[in-house]
């Protein structure tokens, strides 16, 4: 889309102008997580730039937050709690959301579609009712303010992530590699092992990635179902922004923002390797 | 395979094989599908749907004051200013027996929902009957609590005595049961959850619109660019993306309040005198939300104008049409799944947002999600939560149903 040389005064700031814009619209969507950043290393209890900071004195900055963040019993808790109930709900999400995937995407499959929605709807259904639907119902079996409450709950919202990303990566399989397996004597579940997990494990991942981080960063469910003992970091962080709010919170977000970047690359690593292994251009 | 047998397969014989080879891919195909299906089913369909029931579900009275739920449906307050003494005996019998089991709690809950306070009157006055009455039943009632001479009590306990009812729906629409049966408006005073369904409806079509306008023009900028460029801006769409929900809105917090840098930049260039109030209005909960929301818009418009041959509209450009004609009548008609899809999407995820309002908007900018956490966590008026719960969803449902008309939700992708 380069400017041709021919271009009128009007199509040149035009251009000029529109390339401006789409700055201003990435600077809008990055600007906001980045600007926090260095306000966790503030040496004040305040939200805001002081004048130290902004003459980049290093009495200006500190580390106390994250100092009262890995000091604070509640905080650690909670990422322990985190941890817990994100690996757990991830681990039986990928387990069911990959055989689902793998079964949506049999030709002999019927009500595709209908099941396919039914499937999804974890994600579309929002989170206040799928959250006090839960908190009724998890109530009178004895799963409220209970730590397999809470993993199930996730579950089943991570789930269509990873039904989504593994059935896309199986539209382009090749189902005649699973009849070669089997011609030439392979029982199915070294088929599955051999053949279809090593070609669809790029799907498992970052499906495994979308449920983490969606577990990960859940409140509404853990506000509901959870009770003092599954406090989770977004609980933390709901807490102290309501209640008291202060830098220690911009610590964890901080943090949070760091993880998320490393979650990103693993991403954009497969995504890669995906391209490369169907042939394209990896560019 | 001996000769004998491949000679048999033969018409019906190999038809039959055939569909019962079919038959074993279809089961295995299902056998694949059903343990994430029992799963959802038992974990999130059935609370949802029990969610849905408690919306008419009006159990409580009549399951523990079985009998007098059933009499006093007899009782005609046109004729009798109160019910027979018969049916006044019986509620003095089963109130005092559930008294003694403990078992009040639940009626105590309901009648407070329609009556606030009430829930004094029926646990004191099951607390104090006696075993036999002093004179008459009604007499008796009355001299603990002066509100049993009134029929509106009576009328109250008839309402509640049925197993379901319809008074939670008909609230949520600012309707309610007249005296003389018939729907009828709800008293002025009474009557917020047509604004707030219309307060919602307004915020979520506000936000879907704000990110279609700032999210069309980023999405063709980085299809038309070079992959390799445009791979990479869009990792910058992707981090608030992958960002936490809750970091971002701090992060809004940060930027918008009174002492912000916002505010502090604003100040500082001297272009304001005092602080803008950025945030806990209307204002910030746009700004927040569609920052939030944008990638959900960007992504799938990106990848449909992926897909959009170039040469289109540089065709219709070279057959002299001017290059707002050829974007408006070429172009633009080619990008419409992707405009449905991410505005659909959007549309979806804002309607039932609650966490971002709750916490950058003020007490007039909360979305229906705030009243249904509202009546479940502090009113503890499961009635009304759910009747509200129900109606969402059902709105929500139905844009889920268009969006699986218009995209198809094979074509639902995530980055």
């Amino acid at each position: 889309m380069a400017l041709p040389s021919y271009a009128s005064p009007l199509e040149r700031t035009w251009y000029y102008s529109y390339r401006v814009i789409c700055g201003l619209i990435f600077f809008f969507l990055v600007a906001p997580i980045l600007v926090m950043i260095p306000l966790s290393f503030n040496a004040q209890p305040y939200f805001s730039y002081t004048t130290e900071m902004l003459t980049l004195q290093p009495e200006g900055y500190s580390l106390r937050w994250y100092e009262e963040f890995f000091n604070s019993s509640a905080w650690v808790t909670s990422i322990r709690n985190s941890v817990i109930i994100a690996f757990a709900s991830t681990f039986l999400a990928t387990c069911l959301g990959t055989l689902a995937a793998l079964g949506l995407s049999r030709s002999h499959m019927p009500f595709r579609g209908l099941i396919m929605g039914l499937l999804i709807s974890p994600m579309i259904v929002p989170l206040i009712i799928s959250a006090a639907g839960m908190f009724f119902f998890y109530s009178q079996i004895g799963l409220a303010q209970t730590f397999p409450g809470v993993i199930l709950a996730h579950t089943a919202l991570g789930t269509p992530f990873v039904v989504i990303t593994v059935t896309a990566t199986l539209t382009g399989f090749d189902h005649t590699l699973t009849r070669a397996s089997a011609s030439l004597g392979a029982p199915p579940q070294t088929t599955f092992f051999k053949v279809i997990l090593p070609l669809i494990t790029p799907g498992v991942i970052s499906g495994a990635l979308f449920a983490f981080i969606t577990s990960f960063d859940e409140v509404v469910i853990v506000l509901f179902v959870a009770g003092v003992e599954q406090r989770t970091i977004p609980r933390e962080m709901w807490s102290g922004i309501r209640e008291q709010i202060s830098p220690t919170i911009l610590a964890v977000a901080t943090i949070l923002v760091l993880i998320s970047i490393a979650l990103l690359t693993v991403l954009e690593l497969l995504r890669r390797r995906n391209e490369r292994m169907r042939g394209l251009s990896p560019s | 395979m001996t000769v004998s047998t491949a000679t048999a397969l033969t018409g019906s014989d190999l038809k039959r094989r055939l569909r019962r080879a079919e038959w074993r891919g279809r089961l295995r195909a299902i056998a694949l599908v059903v343990p994430l299906l029992l799963f959802l089913i038992f974990f999130f369909i059935v609370p949802i749907a029990r969610m849905m029931w408690l919306s008419v579900d009006n159990s409580e009275l009549p399951s523990t004051l079985p009998r007098f739920a059933e009499e006093i449906q007899q009782w005609d307050p046109t004729e009798t200013p109160l019910p027979d003494e018969s049916v006044l005996a019986l509620f003095a019998e089963e109130l005092r027996a559930a008294a003694e089991a403990r078992d009040l709690a639940g009626v105590a809950r309901r009648l407070n929902t329609e009556v606030p306070g009430f829930r004094t009157t029926i646990m004191g006055t099951a607390r104090r009957l006696p075993d036999s009455p002093e004179g008459s039943w009604s007499e008796t009632l009355i001299g603990i609590n002066e509100d049993w001479a009134e029929a509106e009590t009576w009328l109250l306990l008839r309402r509640a005595s049925t197993t379901v009812t319809p008074y939670y729906l008909l609230a949520s629409m600012d309707l309610r049961m007249g005296a003389e049966g018939g729907v009828e408006a709800a008293p002025r005073d009474q009557a917020i959850y047509r604004d707030i369904f219309a307060r919602t409806f307004t915020i979520a079509v506000g936000v879907t619109l704000l990110c279609l306008l700032l999210g069309y023009p980023l999405a063709y900028k980085l299809a038309n660019l070079p992959a390799r460029i445009s791979n990479l801006l869009l990792i910058l769409v992707l981090l608030p993306f992958w960002t936490s929900l809750l970091v971002r809105t701090t992060s809004w917090i940060v930027l918008l309040q009174r002492e912000g840098p916002i505010n502090q930049a604003l100040q500082g260039a001297g272009m304001i005198q005092d602080p803008l109030q950025l945030i806990y209005n209307r204002f910030g909960v746009y700004v927040a939300m569609t920052h939030i929301l944008l990638p959900f818009m960007v992504l799938p418009l990106y990848s449909v104008m992926r897909g959009i041959n170039p040469a289109l509209p540089r065709a219709a450009t070279g057959l002299g049409a001017h290059p707002f004609t050829a974007f408006r009548r070429v172009y633009l008609p080619l990008t419409t799944p992707g405009i449905g899809a991410g505005c659909l999407l959007v549309f979806i995820l804002s309607i039932g947002y609650y966490i971002t309002p709750a916490l950058v908007g003020g007490a007039n900018d909360q979305m229906v999600s705030w009243f249904i956490a509202f009546f479940t966590n502090q009113t503890v008026n499961w009635g009304m939560a759910s009747a509200l719960g129900s109606l969402l969803l059902v709105a929500v449902l139905i844009i889920y149903w268009l969006y699986i008309r218009l995209v198809g939700v094979e074509r639902m992708r995530l980055g």
